[in-house]
């Protein structure tokens, strides 16, 4: 890398500021676009000509009833529950992976990794058929299953290289000071676990956020349908009027977790992608 | 602590045979049950569906007419096979997918240098393109609709561009926002794969090239690429794979109008819309084979290096 003033310098500059007006332009444009007004929003203007909020109230407007307060509970439910199982699941898996020996452990690493490539919409029909007989179509656990499912091979292999690194001579060292097994793993392993799953939870949490295919397959009401689904469905207050300026509020609200995310925790979300890839 | 020790090393010592596989075969029943959960988890929604799908293609299973069912044979796969739909459908995913995939590829590549290389401004960089990897893809395809749809968009307004241009009114525009709105989303994701395997990289080289008189060019093809070639292998797997499920993206701008299609919304359609679990679950069979092939190939590419893998 060049000193300042140099050609090279520049020439990094320009493309450090051009990736960041590149990555952050469409959702600034979501932004305009979700402060016009009906009558302006066809406009083709990028800055609105009418500034208004009313595409973010009516969003709410009813209560339960409104276009996105159900389908954003749903959202934070799943997604969370999902992500706790997940990450307790994998949590298990990943300690036994990096520390115990038992034949398999390649066979598991390998099959996660293959479930990691598997198409979802091969399983969507059989799913739907299966919910369905079940009782479970359009319920949280129709959704929360199949998250489970596609979000282990991620949290497995991101919980695996965080533990890999964890030095567990400590706890025989504190064992050896008095500890007993349990307060040793509780007071040594667990605090140097904790950031790695706490960053395998990031990911999965935004993986599970993420999620279409599965919404819109696996539910039918508002009963269980998540963000992403619900407006993919939504219709104008008349025949007549487009949900535009609706939906570019919702987009909105839906992307603030994940830039508040971002924001806090960039620095992990970057080790967590790139951990299980460097290793290979 | 001298008063714990001496006992266990003598119960080792005398019946050291004994000991070790007690204490292996305890280790290997603990290690069976702490991975138990997660691969029954992992199994229930993959292996078991597919399973099933594969017994359902074979079938009349048509929920709309519940009363015909019965066994089909191959004949769902030969509808399938024999449809203009499915292949043309295949043409669009693997057009989508190679074309997006190549030109992030390329874009990842500058990007992961830009963040390599950059004095300041490291953090800020990270967290912008962070933004579109987390953003919720049918959130960043509506971006991209209304940015592009001419009852709502500036594109149209723009200098040099048609003032009436349909974006979604023609097959090749469509495509073209479509695999916009992708490389968009998930270049970041193979820029940070490619980041990682930079950082690899020993900074010496360079400056040995350097000192040897090599160009800029020459110490990316000599040292760079060859270098980075399983980072890079890694990233093609893993975004090949993620390209060939294009779905939300067509699904909000265009269903698949337009003849735009790829195989997850033909999937999709049959299953869900159509309700036509026999046609649907031969569809599906199908999408998991395509995705086998090219993981072999890619697999065989990467010789026996899997990620993660010691």
């Amino acid at each position: 890398m060049g000193e300042r003033g140099t050609k090279e310098y520049t020439f990094w500059t320009v493309g450090l500021f051009a990736v960041i007006v590149a990555a952050l332009f469409p959702v600034l444009w979501l932004l305009m676009l979700s402060f016009k007004t009906p009558a302006t929003v066809g406009d083709g203007s990028f800055i609105p000509k009418e500034w208004t909020f009313e595409n973010y109230t009516t969003l709410f407007e009813g209560g339960l009833d409104s276009p996105l307060l159900r389908p954003l509970i749903n959202s934070v439910a799943i997604a969370l529950i999902a992500t706790t199982i997940a990450i307790i699941l994998a949590s298990f898996t990943a300690y036994a992976i990096a520390r115990l020996e038992f034949p398999g452990r390649r066979i598991i690493l390998g099959g996660a990794l293959a479930i990691a490539m598997f198409p979802p919409i091969s399983t969507v029909g059989p799913l739907f058929d299966m919910w369905r007989a079940l009782g479970i179509y359009d319920t949280y656990l129709g959704l929360i299953i199949p998250y489970l499912t596609f979000a282990l091979p991620l949290a497995i292999y991101t919980l695996v290289a965080f533990f890999r690194e964890i030095p567990f001579e400590l706890e025989q060292a504190a064992q050896v000071d008095g500890a007993t097994p349990t307060q040793a793993f509780r007071k040594v392993i667990v605090p140097l676990a904790a950031p790695g799953m706490f960053t395998a939870a990031i990911l999965v949490f935004i993986f599970c956020w993420n999620d279409f295919v599965f919404a819109i397959s696996l539910t039918s009401s508002d009963a269980s349908r998540t963000v992403p689904a619900a407006i993919a469905f939504f219709t104008g207050e008349s025949q007549f009027t487009a949900p535009t300026g609706n939906i570019a509020a919702a987009a909105i609200l839906v992307t603030i977790p994940i830039i508040v995310f971002v924001l806090i925790f960039q620095r992990r979300i970057v080790a967590g992608l790139t951990s299980g890839a460097v290793k290979g | 602590m001298s008063v714990a020790v001496p006992p266990q090393a003598g119960a080792a010592a005398e019946g050291k045979k004994q000991g070790v596989s007690d204490r292996a075969k305890a280790e290997r029943k603990l290690g069976w049950m702490l991975c138990a959960p997660a691969v029954f988890a992992m199994l229930l929604v993959t292996a078991y569906p597919i399973g099933y799908a594969l017994v359902l293609s074979l079938q009349n299973r048509d929920l709309r007419f519940p009363d015909e069912g019965g066994f089909a044979g191959l004949d769902n796969y030969i509808t399938v096979l024999s449809s203009g739909l499915w292949w043309s459908s295949l043409g669009n995913t693997a057009f989508i997918a190679i074309v997006s995939v190549a030109i992030e590829l390329v874009i990842g590549m500058i990007l992961a240098m830009i963040m390599h290389r950059a004095i300041f401004g490291r953090g800020v960089v990270r967290t912008a393109v962070l933004v579109p990897y987390g953003i919720v893809t049918v959130v960043a395809a509506f971006a991209w609709f209304y940015a592009f749809d001419p009852a709502s968009g500036f594109v149209n307004g723009l200098p040099l561009i048609d003032d009436d241009k349909a974006w979604f009114g023609e097959r090749w525009s469509a495509m073209a926002v479509i695999i916009a709105a992708e490389v968009w989303k998930t270049t970041p994701f193979m820029a940070l794969l490619l980041l990682a395997g930079l950082t690899t990289i020993d900074e010496g080289l360079y400056e040995a090239a350097r000192v040897d008189g090599a160009t800029w060019w020459q110490r990316f093809t000599k040292i760079t690429l060859p270098l980075m070639r399983p980072a890079i292998l890694v990233a093609l797997l893993f975004r090949m794979l993620d390209a060939f499920r294009v779905f939300d993206s067509i699904f909000v701008m265009t269903r698949g109008s337009q003849d735009t299609e790829s195989i997850s919304i033909v999937g999709y359609n049959q299953l869900i819309s159509r309700l036509n679990l026999g046609l649907g679950s031969a569809v599906s069979v199908l999408i998991f084979l395509v995705v086998l092939i090219i993981a072999f190939i890619f697999v065989r590419g990467l010789g026996t290096q899997t990620p993660g893998e010691d």
